[in-house]
C-alpha cells in the first residue's frame, strides 16, 4: 500500500477512534459534542479579545536566495564561474576548468530554451589577424565540450574577439594569462 | 528595420578634429644620412608668412633616413634662388645639395604662388659650363589649406631627383585608436604620413580591425564588430558611405584589397576551419583560396596580383605561404625563427617583410625572397601589423614602447627607426595608404 494512502486514513480514523473512546452512547455523544463546540467558538472569541488588547504578533519573511545562489545551489558554485583560462597559443582546455563547464553544460541541457555565446579571447603577442583564428579556437574547444555534454548546437554561438578586448589592459605576462581566455555569456 | 540600420550608421561614422595626434620621434638616426640643407622659403608677400615649407620639407627628408637636413643657425646665408649662388660656401661644409624657393600672393586672393630649385653642390661648385647645377626649378599655384600638401610633393620631388625612387611624403596612414575612457572606445582614423591632419572616419562600441587601402586611396576596407560578431565593410572615405561585404556565421576577418582593385582577398571560417578567399566586390562571388584543418589567414597579394601570401598553421607552428592564384600551388617561404606571422611583399616584389619570433620575442624582419636570408629589423619585443610604404622605403607598425601600444617607423634596411607615440590611448593596426596623386 503507498504510505501516503496510510497516512491519509489515519488522519480520518484517528478522531473517529478518539471520539468513540470518550463517548458512552450516541445520544449524549452528540449532546457533548454540541456543548464542546460552543465552549471553544466562546474560547476562541475571548482569546481574540484578549489579543486585540493585551498582545501582538508578527512574521517574518522567508529568506529567500539570489538568483546566484540558487544557481550555485542546483548546479555547484562552478555555475557562477564564467571565464576558462588557457595557455599560450593553445586551445587545450585544462582539466581545472572541467568542473565549471560541467556546471555549464548541465544547465543549458535542463534549460533547452536558454542560449549562450561563447567569446574567444588571446594575448596581445602575435598578429592580431592570426589571434582571432586562434581565439575562435578556443571559443570552439569549449563549445564541443558543452556539445559532448549535451547541449544542442542551437544553444551555442561562438566569437573570437581575438587581442581586441583584453580583460587586463597592461603588457606583460600577468596581463597576459589574464586575457587567453574564453567566456561563457548569457 | 532598414531605417533602424541606416539611424545606427549615420550615428557612428561622422568626420571631425580629432585629439589622439601622433608624433614621430626619431630614436635611431643613420650616420650616413647625405647631408643637405633646405633653406627658408622666402616670403615676398605682406604681412605674416604663410607656413613655413622648409620645416616641413627637412622633416619629411630626415624621416626617410637617408638625409641630414643642416640646422638653420649652421646656415652661412639663405638664399631663395639659384641666380649669384655661392656653392663653394656650401661645398666646404660638406652639403650635397640645397633645397629654396619663394613665396609670393596670387592675383586670386587666399593663393599663393611657390616658386622652389633643388640644386646640386658639387657640380655647382665645379662651374663646367655644359652642367646645369639646377636639378629641379618648378612652380605651382596653391591654396593656404593646400600649403603643407604641396610641402609633401616638393619633399616627393627632391627625394625622387636625389635617390632615383618615387618619394612617399603624400601619403596617409589609417590606424585604429583605442579610447577606452570613451564611449566610443574603438577608432579608425586616418592621417598624412607624418600624423597631421588627423580625421576619424568611424568609431564604435566594439572592436573595429584591419583596415586596408584601396588601391586608388578613395577607400578603406576594415572588420567591424558592432552586430556583435565580425564583419567585412568597405567605406568610402569621401562620401563616407558604407557598405556591407561579408556577414558570415564565425570569422569574416583579414581583409587585404587586390591590386587591380577589383577584389578583396578575406579570411571566412563558415565551413570550419579559417580558410582563405578572394571575393569579388562589384558581384560579392566568393571563391575559396585555402583548402587546409589547420588555420589560413593573414592574406595579401603579391605587387602583380597573381598569388596571395598568407599565414598557416600547417606545418605545426605558424609560418607563411605563398599560393598561386591559377595553380592553386602553395609553397612555403618562410623557415627561420620560432614562428613567422602577417607577411606582406614589397612593391618592388623582391622582399618579404614578416613578424618574426625569437626567443620569444616578436620583431619585424624582412626577408630577401631570393636568397632566403632573414633580416631582423627592430629592437622592440610585441611588434605587429607592418605595413610597407608604397615606394618601399619604410615599414610601419604598432609595438609597445614604454609601457604603450603605439605605432612606429623603420627603413627597410633597419638602420633608421622613430616612433610615434599617440598623445592619449592607445594606437594600433596601421596601413600605409597607396601613392596619392
Amino acid at each position: 500500500m503507498n504510505p501516503s494512502i496510510i497516512s491519509k486514513s489515519l488522519l480520518i480514523a484517528l478522531p473517529l477512534l478518539a471520539l468513540s473512546a470518550c463517548s458512552s452512547n450516541s445520544d449524549t455523544d452528540s449532546a457533548a459534542m454540541e456543548a464542546n463546540k460552543a465552549a471553544m467558538e466562546q474560547a476562541a472569541m475571548e482569546q481574540q479579545a484578549a489579543a486585540e488588547s493585551n498582545i501582538e504578533t508578527d512574521g517574518i519573511q522567508a529568506i529567500e536566495l539570489t538568483e546566484e545562489e540558487l544557481m550555485a545551489k542546483r548546479y555547484s558554485d562552478a555555475i557562477l564561474e564564467k571565464i576558462i583560462q588557457f595557455d599560450f597559443d593553445t586551445a587545450m582546455i585544462k582539466p581545472e576548468f572541467t568542473s565549471i563547464l560541467d556546471a555549464h553544460a548541465e544547465f543549458l541541457v535542463n534549460n533547452p530554451e536558454e542560449k549562450v555565446t561563447i567569446e574567444g579571447h588571446t594575448d596581445e603577442k602575435g598578429t592580431p589577424e592570426y589571434n582571432i583564428a586562434l581565439g575562435e579556437r578556443r571559443a570552439m574547444s569549449v563549445s564541443v565540450y558543452l556539445e559532448n555534454m549535451g547541449v544542442l548546437p542551437s544553444q551555442i554561438s561562438v566569437v573570437s574577439y581575438g587581442e581586441e578586448k583584453p580583460l587586463n589592459f597592461g603588457h606583460a605576462e600577468a596581463s597576459w594569462s589574464d586575457n587567453r581566455r574564453a567566456e561563457l555569456v548569457y | 528595420m532598414l531605417l533602424r540600420l541606416f539611424l545606427s550608421i549615420a550615428m557612428i561614422i561622422f568626420s571631425a578634429q580629432a585629439s589622439a595626434r601622433l608624433e614621430i620621434l626619431i630614436t635611431e638616426g643613420v650616420n650616413t644620412a647625405r647631408p643637405i640643407a633646405v633653406i627658408p622659403f622666402k616670403w615676398l608677400g605682406e604681412g605674416e608668412k604663410p607656413g613655413q615649407f622648409s620645416d616641413i620639407i627637412a622633416a619629411d627628408l630626415q624621416r626617410s633616413g637617408q638625409f641630414s637636413p643642416l640646422p638653420l643657425n649652421q646656415m652661412p646665408n639663405t638664399p631663395s634662388n639659384s641666380i649669384g649662388l655661392n656653392y663653394s660656401l656650401w661645398h666646404k661644409m660638406g652639403i650635397e645639395a640645397l633645397l629654396m624657393g619663394e613665396v609670393s600672393p596670387a592675383p586670386e586672393a587666399g593663393k599663393y604662388i611657390v616658386t622652389y630649385e633643388l640644386v646640386d653642390v658639387v657640380t655647382g661648385n665645379a662651374n663646367v659650363a655644359d652642367y646645369s647645377p639646377v636639378l629641379e626649378s618648378r612652380r605651382g599655384t596653391v591654396t593656404k589649406t593646400q600649403l603643407r600638401r604641396f610641402a609633401h610633393r616638393i619633399s616627393d620631388v627632391a627625394y625622387e631627383n636625389l635617390t632615383g625612387e618615387k618619394g612617399a611624403f603624400l601619403t596617409r596612414i589609417a590606424y585604429i585608436a583605442v579610447d577606452r575612457k570613451s564611449s566610443h572606445p574603438y577608432q579608425l582614423r586616418i592621417s598624412d604620413y607624418d600624423g597631421y591632419g588627423e580625421k576619424l572616419i568611424l568609431r564604435s562600441k566594439q572592436p573595429i580591425m584591419s583596415p586596408s587601402w584601396s588601391p586608388d586611396g578613395r577607400k578603406l576596407a576594415y572588420v567591424s564588430f558592432e552586430q556583435r560578431h565580425s564583419q567585412i565593410y568597405i567605406q568610402d572615405l569621401y562620401s563616407q558611405k558604407r557598405e556591407l561585404m561579408t556577414s558570415f556565421p564565425k570569422i569574416n576577418g583579414s581583409p587585404s584589397w587586390s591590386p587591380d582593385g577589383k577584389s578583396l582577398a578575406i579570411v571566412l571560417s563558415k565551413e570550419g576551419q579559417p580558410e582563405v578567399y578572394t571575393l569579388d566586390t562589384q558581384s560579392k562571388a566568393l571563391r575559396r583560396i585555402t583548402h587546409n584543418r589547420a588555420i589560413d589567414t593573414e592574406p595579401s597579394w603579391s605587387p602583380d596580383g597573381n598569388s596571395l601570401i598568407f599565414t598557416s598553421t600547417r606545418g605545426g607552428r605558424p609560418q607563411i605561404y605563398q599560393v598561386d592564384l591559377r595553380s592553386k600551388v602553395t609553397k612555403r617561404l618562410t623557415w627561420e625563427g620560432d614562428l613567422n606571422l602577417g607577411g606582406t611583399i614589397t612593391p618592388d616584389g623582391a622582399s618579404l617583410v614578416l613578424v618574426s619570433r625569437h626567443d620569444g620575442n616578436y620583431k619585424i624582419a624582412a626577408q630577401d625572397l631570393a636568397s632566403g636570408e632573414l633580416r631582423t629589423l627592430t629592437n622592440t619585443h610585441l611588434d605587429e601589423s607592418p605595413s610597407v610604404a608604397p615606394n618601399g622605403s619604410m615599414i610601419i607598425y604598432s609595438t609597445v614602447y614604454k609601457g604603450r601600444q603605439g605605432l612606429a617607423l623603420v627603413s627597410m634596411d633597419g638602420r633608421f627607426k622613430a616612433n610615434i607615440p599617440a598623445q592619449s590611448g592607445e594606437v594600433k593596426s596601421p596601413a600605409w595608404s597607396p601613392f596619392l596623386k
